[in-house]
């Protein structure tokens, strides 16, 4: 074992020594004063992150097992970025909270499970990274123990995802019966589209699609949102999200390259459903958590259009969308954060008149909003418009239309939000919501990254140049 | 000064009068926020017309042609190596008449609304807005890529929806905004889907470029006249999907829905948006793709010219049964825009054949002096009699002198008589249509016939009629007969655009503008003339007898033609057949599939889009309840539904 190893696997290992550092401060009663230990954390996140970006190698390790390339460590980095947000975002509502220190190292567990899945090149190595990735996550989302909705969250989400997997996982085996391996290149080569293997593949599918959440495969998501603690359920809806949709890219484009005659199809059909049936359900939701619940399965739906173009630009465009989904979500989740657990309030009827006492926060949310719906000049309207511009490319005029007359339809939501901020009129004043320096620093962050990554073309440049070196 | 640096601060000073008015003004000097905006407007104004001055007579002919410059251009987002979106600025003829038109327009409002606005508790708000608008519709008209003139034309609709909506505390503004807001976002998606079928074969979104590519054969030309779908061809959609977020602006037929209605913005914003710029951009939408139209799609150019013609006569009808004078003039403004496009319509490229471009844009021209002094006559009415209903009004002609006459100059232009600009620009369209389509030509005849009747039954019913008496009823209006007809800053901009909705008829505009760029010497025939002009007169003086005097013969013709006559009061039931389309038919097919969903039909909410949403959505609700167990089995039967789809039934087909 050379220094190679430690280069290829750096951002998991950073990972894994982040975890143990928690362990033992929790073990050598470190933790006990709660605030000296978030700073610890916080500043450990941020240089986890900032060290992503230095000595980046492509290469694979363990005959296959495990591989990187740049825009692997790309999608890392997004996902380390999107972390540090979100526990930054939260810094408020962990001062508050006992077992930090666990707290921690079930969700770094978890984001060592999703870098593990992104860089597999073995089903294998994917079915237990996939497992690590979700059951921390399931473990999260009882941490509001005094709530009973939290615990049914963890409860259902459990439950769903153990379904989930043993589907899939006889969907493996009946790949691994057909071709005799599991390795991901080797299969490539011995895909040959019998009716067994269509039904493999649609098992595999249908335990992706679950995790990203695409209907039929996504009731259990608006109740785990609305149960788990705001941080996790941000976690879910943007770190998870953005893990999964870079796995399915990747096992389409490398196991499934010869299946694509199968596979576009069910990825069309599932768009059409996703966005629209997200949408539909979204516009009915009068909890704001449920409202961002179908709001993002629906933008899972834009995803795929990219996905399905299988094109440099279409595979960049996703990149591109998913970055600026992270920021804008984790905006939108750190305002919804402050109001419930400074208030309880969770309706978007209670937002009436939260304009007034909290002038900041409402912009933060319109611009955040705005960017979701795809509203110039916001980011979010660039990385739709290169998503559908990449469909585009590809000729799915049909889904297209569905697509851009949805984007009519999530309008009437998201534009509600706003206007129960901005305009509606309520009898009692919404209190002033108070905001920590550590938290305002997020918000700002996530702001300026909405704003930033439209208005500048060198991102999206940025993300084209990974794709097009690695091919 | 270099055009560049010209163009660039003309878009620039609107915005940064926006900014600081409402990042800055509208706390630390709300009442100074007018004045500060005007003064930029002036500048502005100023600017754009020595631009336009340098480029018409100086810089821009070569060899007797106009040229297309750009005066700047930057890559601002590369999406691909030959697909990029630029932010730039073109000089081209129909570009410097507009920015002089928009910035004109703007300038004429902002010191108009020093006096209208008065009071008003968001004074400095209103003067953001109506920076953003500006400077948004300058960077629409000055876009050098198709992409440029999409982001600019919702920035548009974003302050348009703003300006509609400026008296939020009124439920119909706010339902007007919103209106405007769903019809025109509806249309754009169509303009959307437009941009991206042409630049997908084109491989450009480069105007310049794009039409260089559509006119001359070529491969691009090739692939997307040969690609169609449903048999039409490939740029022929496009084109189609281009116009319809054109007529979606413009108020073209069907997509006219939301202008009537978006006159409960203040007045002033319904000379500046709703009659002079905003609404004419669908007109300069396809004057800048008018070489592909014509060129190498004239079938798109038909529907152009049929949609205008139509949308013409239809208004012009409706105009004539209203009672609300803005709403008068609001589907005055849908008929004269009907006229801007049938005259593209029936252009074509080049010459003579190209009499229509012209024409549109002359009329484009005089259009905007004339009802943008409509509006603000109209808006010094409604200030004094702090009504819009004609049936309050008459006898105002004592009462207010400046406006009276103001009106009756803009009255006159817009019906066509000669000496004044309408008659010019009009005349040169009408006879554009005889040249081409005999269809056309006639039903133009019978609206200016129309148009000269609706004004006048507006121009008399407000300021002859009756004698005025305010209302002493209303108690806290009861000092309105003490002040006077209206202050300076709003009768100062009356009487400039009076004078200039005669002089503006007397520009060569040939000269200018042109679909080829060489200058156009139109013959003015005065036969021709003589059919439209006893026309109009012929109108103008049964308007006298009808509603000169209280008389009771106006009522006994609309019993007689009752039918049409209560269609048109009910403008056609357009808005009612909307309701009925997205409430009945749409609900009423998802109700044969599933019956339940009926009595959500039968019941119906307002909001269609709201109602569709809703109605569906519950429907989904009860998958979704709560239960673990069957969410699983809706997991499963998905999973089973595609692997019937997928393994059983696929190859079948």
């Amino acid at each position: 074992m050379d220094m190679n190893f430690f280069i290829l696997m750096k951002p998991e290992l950073l990972l894994t020594g982040l975890i143990f550092i928690i362990m033992f401060a929790k073990i050598a009663n470190l933790a006990e004063n709660n605030g000296r230990f978030l700073i610890l954390v916080n500043t450990l996140l941020v240089l986890n992150f900032v060290a992503g970006f230095f000595m980046n190698q492509e290469g694979t390790l363990f005959s296959g097992m495990y591989i990187t390339s740049d825009s692997m460590a790309f999608e890392k980095n997004i996902l380390n970025g999107g972390m540090m947000l979100i526990s930054l975002m939260a810094y408020d509502w962990m001062m508050r909270c006992k077992n930090t220190p666990e707290y921690y190292m079930l969700l770094l567990s978890a984001q060592l499970g999703m870098f593990f899945l992104i860089s597999s090149g073995n089903f294998l190595m994917f079915y237990l990274a996939m497992e690590l990735a979700t059951i921390p996550l399931a473990a999260l989302s009882n941490f509001d123990l005094d709530r009973p909705k939290s615990s049914e969250a963890a409860f259902k989400s459990i439950m769903s995802s153990a379904f989930a997997s043993a589907i899939m996982l006889f969907g493996l085996s009946l790949m691994y019966g057909t071709t005799g391996t599991l390795d991901f290149a080797e299969m490539q080569m011995l895909v040959t589209g019998s009716s067994l293997q269509v039904l493999a593949f649609i098992f595999v599918f249908a335990g992706i699609a679950f995790k990203l959440s695409l209907v039929p495969f996504h009731l259990w998501t608006a109740d785990v949102y609305e149960g788990s603690p705001v941080p996790v359920t941000a976690t879910l809806a943007v770190i998870s999200k953005a893990t999964f949709i870079f796995v399915f890219m990747s096992t389409m484009f490398t196991v499934f390259a010869n299946f694509f005659m199968v596979w576009d199809k069910v990825v069309m059909i599932s768009i059409i459903a996703t966005i629209t049936i997200g949408n539909f359900m979204a516009v009915r939701q009068t909890n704001l958590k449920r409202v961002l619940a179908f709001s993002s399965i629906a933008q899972m739906g834009y995803l795929l259009l990219g996905v399905a173009s299988t094109s440099v630009q279409g595979a960049s465009s996703v990149l591109y969308f998913m970055l600026i989904y992270v920021f804008s979500s984790v905006a939108i989740f750190a305002v919804v954060g402050l109001i419930f657990y400074q208030t309880g309030k969770e309706d978007v009827a209670d937002l009436r008149g939260f304009y007034k006492n909290n002038k900041l926060l409402s912009w933060v949310m319109a611009v955040a909003l705005f960017s979701l719906a795809g509203i110039p000049p916001t980011a979010g309207f660039f990385g739709k418009y290169f998503l559908l511009t990449s469909g585009a490319a590809k000729g799915d005029y049909i889904v297209l239309t569905v697509a851009i007359l949805n984007m009519i339809v999530s309008l009437y939501y998201y534009l509600r939000i706003v206007k129960a901020m901005f305009i509606d009129k309520s009898e009692n004043d919404f209190e002033r919501i108070s905001v920590s320096p550590i938290v305002t620093v997020s918000i700002v962050v996530c702001i300026a990254g909405v704003l930033l990554t439209g208005m500048s073309g060198e991102v999206y440049e940025q993300i084209k140049s990974l794709f097009l070196a690695s091919n | 000064m270099s055009d560049s640096l010209a163009l660039l601060l003309v878009p620039a000073l609107p915005l940064a009068a926006f900014l600081l008015i409402f990042l800055v003004g509208r706390v630390y000097f709300p009442k100074f926020s007018g004045i500060l905006g005007t003064v930029i407007m002036l500048a502005t104004t100023v600017i754009s017309m020595a631009t336009a001055y340098k480029y018409f007579f100086v810089t821009g002919k070569v060899d007797g042609v106009y040229q297309h410059l750009i005066a700047f251009k930057f890559t601002w987002l590369p999406f691909s190596e030959n697909v990029s979106i630029d932010m730039g600025a073109i000089m081209d003829p129909i570009s410097m008449v507009m920015i002089c038109v928009v910035t004109f327009i703007s300038l004429m409002v902002h010191i108009y609304s020093l006096g209208y606005m008065k009071g008003e508790d968001r004074f400095a708000i209103y003067y953001s807005y109506l920076g953003l608008f500006t400077f948004s519709m300058l960077g629409l008209v000055l876009s050098t890529n198709i992409f440029q003139i999409y982001i600019f034309w919702e920035l548009v609709g974003v302050s348009s929806f703003l300006l509609i909506g400026y008296y939020f505390d009124k439920p119909s503004a706010v339902a007007a905004s919103k209106k405007a807001f769903i019809v025109t976002r509806f249309a754009d998606a169509g303009f959307l889907i437009g941009i991206l079928v042409l630049s997908y074969y084109t491989g450009t979104l480069d105007f310049e470029t794009m039409i260089a590519r559509l006119t001359v054969p070529g491969s691009e030309l090739t692939a997307i006249t040969t690609a169609g779908f449903l048999g039409v061809s490939a740029l022929t959609w496009g084109l189609m999907l281009v116009f319809m977020g054109g007529a979606g602006k413009s108020a073209m037929f069907p997509l006219h829905i939301w202008l009537p209605d978006a006159m409960e913005g203040p007045t002033p914003v319904s000379a500046l948006i709703h009659a002079a710029t905003m609404v004419v951009a669908g007109v300069y939408l396809v004057a800048r793709l008018f070489p592909i139209f014509a060129i190498s799609c004239p079938v798109g150019l038909d529907v152009v010219a049929y949609i205008g013609v139509f949308s013409s006569m239809f208004a012009a009808i409706i105009a004539c049964t209203q009672t609300d004078i803005k709403r008068v003039l609001a589907y005055s403004t849908m008929s004269q825009i009907g006229y801007m496009m049938f005259a593209l319509g029936v252009a074509g490229y080049g010459g003579e054949n190209g009499l229509g471009f012209t024409a549109s844009f002359f009329h484009l021209f005089t259009h905007a002096m004339f009802k943008a002094l409509l509006f603000l006559g109209a808006g010094a009415v409604i200030h004094y009699v702090h009504s819009n209903d004609m049936r309050d009004m008459g006898g105002l002609r004592k009462h207010m002198p400046v406006t009276h006459i103001a009106f009756l100059i803009a009255c006159l232009a817009i019906a066509g008589v000669p000496g004044f600009a309408g008659f010019f620009s009009k005349e040169e369209i009408l006879t554009a249509a005889h040249n081409s389509n005999p269809i056309i030509y006639w039903c133009a005849i019978a609206t200016a016939a129309l148009t000269a009747f609706y004004m006048f039954r507006l121009y008399f019913n407000i300021f002859w009629n009756k004698e005025y008496h305010a209302h002493h009823s209303d108690s806290h209006h009861g000092d309105d007969h003490h002040h006077g007809e209206a202050p300076w800053s709003m009768k100062a901009p009356l009487i400039i655009l009076a004078l200039l909705s005669i002089a503006t008829g007397y520009i060569p505009f040939g000269n200018f503008v042109s679909s080829d760029g060489q200058a156009l010497h139109s013959e003015f025939h005065l036969t021709s003339a003589i059919l439209p002009v006893s026309l109009a007169i012929g109108a103008i003086i049964v308007a006298m007898l009808f509603y000169r005097k209280k008389n009771a013969v106006p009522d006994k013709i609309a019993g007689t033609i009752k039918g049409v006559y209560t269609g048109a009061l009910h403008k056609f039931y357009i808005d009612e057949l909307y309701l009925f389309v997205t409430k009945k038919l749409i609900f009423g097919i998802g109700g044969t599939i599933a019956a339940w969903f009926d009595k959500n039909v039968v019941d119906g909410v307002v909001n269609f889009s709201a109602t569709v949403g809703e109605n569906f959505s519950d429907t989904l609700k009860k998958m979704q309840n709560g239960k673990v167990q069957s969410y699983a089995m809706y997991f499963f039967t998905g999973v089973l539904g595609f692997v019937l789809l997928f393994v059983f039934l696929w190859d079948k087909f």
